[in-house]
């Protein structure tokens, strides 16, 4: 009980912002409406892919510093996790931007960078299947992971600020802005939405974690 | 540390003169690549043609750089790693492959302005957006071959590590390039971009010298 109250905290934070997200009253913009809800799920979505690429580059980082079979584990069960969320994130972009912008892609920056990250992770793991040694695959895989992070980061914070994107926040976008939430928006997005799902991000990785470990109970020393 | 680098990259460098097939072979592939650009399209739009020059630009660096490190053998690699530190083996490895990759820009630049005709307004302008975008991508696809050489089947894993990778790179060379083909740009947006990509240069420099020790060893 004590090991898991995170794992209840995200269930109420996730259950309070489907309950609050869905029926609670949102303010009417102009062609956003009642869409407005989905900024619910699918920016926490993002939030939860970079914080679990985050901890995969970490844990690929302290794998350098340290061979423990372990760490690449986690490595890559975050990359998993975080490529999962990619695709929610991307398919739950795609819905609010049918109804939003009038088709589901429209080649906007921030569109292309999540489908260039969801290349990246898909190369990681081709790369990993290609190499049959265990301890190269995890050191090889280490190196690529923490490269294409390096190069991924930037790319999905500076490039889109230097061009137009249809995405709040650029210029000439006649949806909303996430300074367009009121209170009580502000409240569930950033109380329970975007913890709640960072939270299932990482239960969902130490599941699998846990899955490998028994698998690979002979390889690893504990 | 100068003087490992420089007799490293010399003896690239000698080697090339000396096994000349590889050095033609890139070079036979830029001009029949082209060539076949050219039977397809004639005089494209300046816009096509610029984005079938970089496109070309990607192809040219994956067969130019990928060769770089399957031609180190196992034994000449120990070898390596016996007399050299990692550091100075990649910085020369950078350092080459930069240097090959300038020289076949350039090169299929004149091709393409020979073949599939002139869109250029600002002819040196674009030179110098074609040098800097070339070394961009000698420098990623130099640390993408050195993750590839320690797999099996290299040139397709290169690709497939690589073109995701080099995305924002692309981008942002199409859209420098604009400057030469005319576009005008607004006060300062042209530098904020260029720095930028110095800057990614920069990065991928420093992850390759810190990363490439892990890759080194086995």
């Amino acid at each position: 009980m004590k090991k898991s109250w995170w794992k209840i905290l995200c269930i109420v934070l996730l259950l309070y912002s489907l309950v609050g997200g869905l029926l609670l009253d949102v303010p009417h913009k102009k062609i956003l409406n009642e869409t407005i809800r989905n900024i619910y799920f699918h920016v926490p979505l993002w939030f939860g892919m970079m914080v679990l690429l985050t901890c995969s580059v970490i844990y690929s980082i302290k794998y350098l510093r340290k061979p423990d079979l372990l760490f690449d584990i986690y490595a890559t069960a975050y990359a998993r996790t975080g490529m999962l969320f990619g695709i929610l994130g991307i398919i739950t972009g795609a819905v609010w931007a049918n109804y939003t912008w009038g088709k589901p892609w429209s080649n906007d920056i921030k569109q292309l960078g999540a489908a260039m990250a969801l290349l990246i992770y898909a190369a990681y793991f081709v790369l990993r299947n290609s190499m049959t040694d265990i301890d190269k695959r995890a050191r090889v895989g280490a190196v690529y992971n923490i490269f294409a992070f390096a190069m991924l980061f930037p790319a999905l914070w500076i490039v889109p600020r230097l061009v137009e994107s249809l995405h709040p926040g650029g210029a000439g976008n006649p949806g909303a802005d996430p300074r367009d939430m009121d209170g009580r928006m502000r409240l569930i997005f950033w109380l329970g939405a975007v913890p709640g799902f960072i939270l299932l991000g990482i239960w969902i990785s130490t599941i699998i974690v846990r899955f490998r470990k028994i698998e690979d109970k002979n390889l690893l020393h504990v | 540390m100068y003087k490992h680098v420089i007799a490293l990259v010399k003896k690239d460098l000698l080697l090339e003169l000396r096994q000349q097939y590889t050095f033609y072979g890139v070079l036979l592939y830029v001009a029949s690549s082209i060539f076949v650009l050219y039977l397809a399209l004639q005089q494209p739009e300046s816009d096509v043609w610029n984005g079938l020059f970089w496109i070309i630009q990607l192809f040219i660096c994956v067969n130019a750089v990928a060769k770089s490190f399957l031609q180190e053998t196992k034994g000449r690699m120990l070898y390596f790693y016996a007399i050299v530190g990692a550091q100075h083996f990649i910085i020369a490895k950078l350092l080459y492959n930069t240097f090959i990759m300038l020289l076949m820009s350039l090169i299929s630049l004149v091709l393409f302005r020979a073949l599939l005709g002139n869109p250029l307004i600002n002819f040196w302008q674009f030179t110098g957006i074609v040098c800097m975008g070339s070394v961009s991508l000698s420098l990623v696809f130099t640390m993408l071959a050195a993750i590839a050489a320690k797999a099996q089947q290299q040139a397709s894993l290169m690709a497939i590590m690589g073109f995701p990778i080099i995305i924002p790179q692309l981008l942002l060379l199409m859209r420098i390039s604009k400057a030469g083909l005319g576009e005008a740009f607004q006060t300062g947006a042209l530098a904020d971009m260029v720095w930028l990509l110095c800057g990614l240069d920069v990065l991928v420099m420093v992850m390759a010298i810190i990363l490439f020790p892990f890759l080194w060893k086995d």
